[in-house]
């Protein structure tokens, strides 16, 4: 196992060389820069503007130079927030959309899990319709709409809950957050794990323990270790995504977080901060694939990697 | 004497989307202590039902009535808690796929304890001692290791003693056997049988043999019930109902164990088929860095000679390589050797030399739900071969031609339009062989046409082979493990074993006087010599 993980690291480096490449020479292509704002600047600040960022050097150049930096780890200063380096965007946001999309991820695997094997257990009952269609909502009605919803009724109605803002994370001001996030999730793990648990309660060895008179938590916890292999597949990119920061939800909720850099960076054309997260988002959608394959091999004994 | 186990007015029910299936219709049951029950039937006969309604394992569409009754006690009714007292340490019960019923993601070990910990109250560290001394009585070698394997790391047979270990954890009075061994080559199937006598000669259990197959039922069975759409016809002590069969559909039955010899060829018969020396490579692991390439002989020197008229049987056991020789004769499989099709070497001709001469050789496969297209008509699947071979017919003229080939393997030419899901088994087994007749073929590799098929439909497929050949003169390659068949169908035997053959000659050589041990071993494990004494 320790050979595979190795080599798959060693594997990785390729390719988030070919990512950034792409990404590099993609968002110079997008018109305009970071210095053209609606009023242009006088031509001798932006020549200056120009030098300071290295701009005025010819593009293979500008390249070889991000490259290098990279690789010693430093991704350069941001072109909008100008006080900033990316490095310090990420160690002041990541900790913040990290902590939402963990309690999200978390939330959603343990409520999703469990109604999902509930439905599979009583299939075409109550239980099972109230789960579907759970689903079917949490999937169709999108956050931006039901984030106001909870502000409006558990922040300013009921004033149970502050409606927005990080709070030093206080569990408080996490909680619709971590909701809004984890609705979606919740309904895709809840669908999954009720289509591959009413597979799996068919399936023949799960007829020989019922067979054998073992008491339901038995069957349970055998009928589940098949049926999350599929829902492990589907997390691995889905962490990704959630840990590396909403947009729509950070900006909702007025969150310090790293999401809202995708958008800005890319608007501004603030191209470190474009580069800065494309690479983390390529070194987390890599890590939690990895991390899935490695799960895969510890839940199913068939699966061994040489 | 109380029976341990009583089945009266048992009724189940399914509800599908064409209605309500009425599967079992008031069978009455009795199993004696220390008896061996046999109840025997064809596919669809409600005797696996009947029993999965006893355990309380229908599908979840299942309704049951009636009553079920272990030593008096009521089980039909209980809830799953209730029922779980008796599941596993009184009524236990075996399974006809070894391969998927264990749970691939946990060892051994760990399964068998599970029946232990739950009714046995032994503890964890307990339960895995007595494990390996379970395996150790249904005869799995070196259990101290196998206890810590997964179920994918043994065989078949080694899987199904596993499940007889787990069924026999808990000492049970009544252990129901559903078809135990139909997966599993003969040979296998033999032991397993011999280890389920022997375990109940010391354990004294009761044993309910679920099987279509009249030979395990006549050497094992104290009484048998006869089963037939979901009713028992006909019951009674195996030797009485063997001897005289009150029912029709017993009599057909017992009747239906394929019979017969075929008629010699001329020796002056044109041979048809002459291949030589012909050998299967198989390569198999990562072979591009040269690593872990292993070799597989599938087929190593094999000499094959059928002549016009003639049938040569390839016996032997899964992975001795006899499907992938008939592939090979035929050059559906990349081989090296020498093929001769009448007068024309095979070997060196590209696809398109060899396309005119495919429609004189042709192949039926075992599986006759696989093999036809769902999504064509029985009609446009039989004709299709014409249009690659006579591409100049009309349409019209297609027709006519599927209607006669229809005929000549006795099917209604009207069902031509249909679909193959309406069909039968035999009778899609029926299509398939009309596919290859339509072309008019000289030679026909047959693999295992008659396994997936009840008895008495193979009956039927038998005759019906057996006449196009004498009407049409064809050469058949019939590759079978059902030694019963092959000796009513073939000249000549070839016996195979791990790519080579191990014993060739004709029929009533083989099965008078077998000379290798590995051929006596298949006769017996067939039931057909007379039993062994042991």
């Amino acid at each position: 196992m320790l050979p595979f993980i190795l080599r798959r690291l060693v594997s990785a480096i390729p390719t988030l060389f070919l990512i950034v490449t792409i990404a590099f020479f993609l968002i110079r292509v997008a018109p305009g820069g970071p210095f053209d704002l609606e009023q242009p600047l006088e031509a001798k600040v932006m020549e200056n503007l120009r030098r300071i960022y290295q701009l005025d050097r010819s593009l293979p150049e500008q390249y070889l130079l991000y490259v290098g930096a990279l690789l010693r780890g430093d991704f350069g200063p941001s072109f909008y927030f100008r006080d900033f380096t990316i490095a310090e965007l990420f160690a002041s946001g990541l900790p913040v959309s990290m902590t939402l999309g963990g309690l999200a991820l978390l939330v959603a695997v343990l409520i999703g899990g469990t109604l999902g094997t509930v439905a599979a257990f009583r299939q075409n009952s109550a239980v099972d319709y109230a789960v579907v269609g759970l689903g079917t909502f949490g999937l169709t009605i999108p956050n931006f709409v039901v984030a106001p919803v909870l502000q409006i009724v558990f922040g300013l109605m009921l004033a149970w809950l502050p409606v927005g803002g990080w709070n030093g994370g206080a569990v408080r001001s996490l909680v619709l957050p971590v909701i809004v996030l984890a609705l979606p999730q919740i309904a895709v793990v809840a669908r999954m794990i009720r289509a591959s648990m009413i597979e799996a309660l068919r399936s023949n060895h799960i007829r020989t323990l019922r067979s054998l008179g073992l008491p339901t938590h038995v069957v349970v916890r055998h009928a589940l270790r098949g049926a999350v292999l599929p829902v492990v597949s589907y997390l691995g990119p889905a962490a990704a995504a959630l840990l590396t920061g909403s947009v729509v939800v950070e900006s909702i909720f007025g969150l310090p977080g790293v999401g809202r850099y995708f958008v800005e960076g890319a608007l501004n054309r603030d191209y470190t901060l474009v580069m800065g997260t494309v690479v983390l988002v390529a070194v987390f959608v890599l890590v939690f694939n990895l991390l899935v394959d490695v799960l895969y091999a510890v839940i199913d004994p068939r699966v061994r990697y040489e | 004497m109380t029976p341990v186990l009583s089945i009266r007015g048992l009724q189940v029910r399914f509800r599908t989307g064409d209605g309500i299936l009425h599967a079992v219709r008031g069978v009455d049951i009795d199993v004696a202590k220390g008896e061996t029950v046999a109840v025997v039937g064809e596919s669809g006969s409600g005797k696996s039902q009947t029993m999965m309604a006893a355990m309380g394992l229908l599908a979840a569409n299942g309704t049951v009535e009636g009553s079920v009754r272990y030593r008096g006690e009521e089980l039909i009714g209980l809830q799953p808690r209730a029922l779980n007292r008796y599941r596993g340490s009184k009524l236990t019960m075996i399974f006809q796929e070894p391969m998927t019923s264990l749970d691939p993601l946990y060892r051994i070990g760990d399964q068998l304890s599970l029946p232990l910990v739950a009714h046995g109250g032994l503890s964890k560290r307990q339960a895995l001692a007595r494990a390996v001394e379970l395996l150790e009585l249904v005869r799995v070698p070196d259990p101290a290791r196998r206890v810590n394997a997964y179920p994918h790391e043994l065989s078949g047979g080694q899987r199904q003693r596993v499940m007889i270990a787990m069924a026999l954890a808990n000492d049970p009075d009544v252990l129901i056997a559903d078809e135990p061994t139909t997966a599993l080559d003969v040979t296998v199937q033999a032991r397993i049988l011999d280890l389920l006598r022997d375990l109940q000669g010391r354990l004294g259990m009761s044993i309910v043999f679920i099987t279509h197959d009249l030979g395990v039922v006549r050497r094992f069975a104290d009484r048998t019930y006869v089963m037939r759409h979901g009713e028992v016809v006909e019951q009674g002590a195996t030797a009485a109902l063997f001897a005289a069969p009150a029912h029709p559909y017993t009599r057909m039955l017992i009747d239906a164990e394929p019979r017969g010899r075929k008629a010699p060829v001329a020796p002056s018969a044109p041979v048809v088929l002459d291949a030589r020396d012909v050998r299967v490579t198989f390569h198999t692991g990562s072979g591009l860095f040269g690593r872990t390439r292993h070799e597989i002989r599938a087929v190593d020197g094999v000499d094959l000679r059928v002549r016009a008229g003639e049938t040569v049987g390839v016996v032997g056991e899964s992975g001795s390589g006899k499907s992938t020789l008939g592939r090979a004769v035929l050059r559906l499989q990349e081989a090296s050797g020498l093929v001769r099709f009448e007068d024309r070497n095979l070997m060196p001709l590209e696809r398109g030399e060899l396309r005119p001469l495919r429609r004189r050789m042709q192949m039926v496969f075992q599986d006759p739900f696989g093999s036809l297209s769902p999504r064509m008509t029985a009609g446009e699947i039989v004709t299709e071969g014409l249009l690659v071979h006579e591409p100049a017919l009309s349409r019209r003229e297609r027709d006519r031609r599927a209607a006669q080939a229809f005929e000549e393997v006795r099917l209604d030419p009207s069902g031509r339009n249909r679909y193959p899901h309406e069909f039968s088994g035999g009778q899609r087994q029926r299509i398939a062989i009309a596919r290859a007749m339509i072309l008019a073929p000289k030679l026909v590799v047959l693999d295992e046409p008659t396994s997936a098929l009840d008895r008495s439909v193979q009956k039927e497929i038998v005759e019906l082979l057996r006449d196009l050949q004498t009407r049409h003169g064809l050469a058949y390659v019939f590759i079978s493990h059902d030694l019963a068949v092959v000796r009513a169908l073939a000249d000549e035997i070839v016996v195979m074993k791990s790519g080579r053959v191990v014993e060739r000659g004709d029929v009533e050589r083989i099965f008078e006087a077998p000379r290798e041990a590995y051929t006596r071993e298949l006769i017996a494990a067939a039931f057909l010599a007379a039993p062994v004494e042991t």
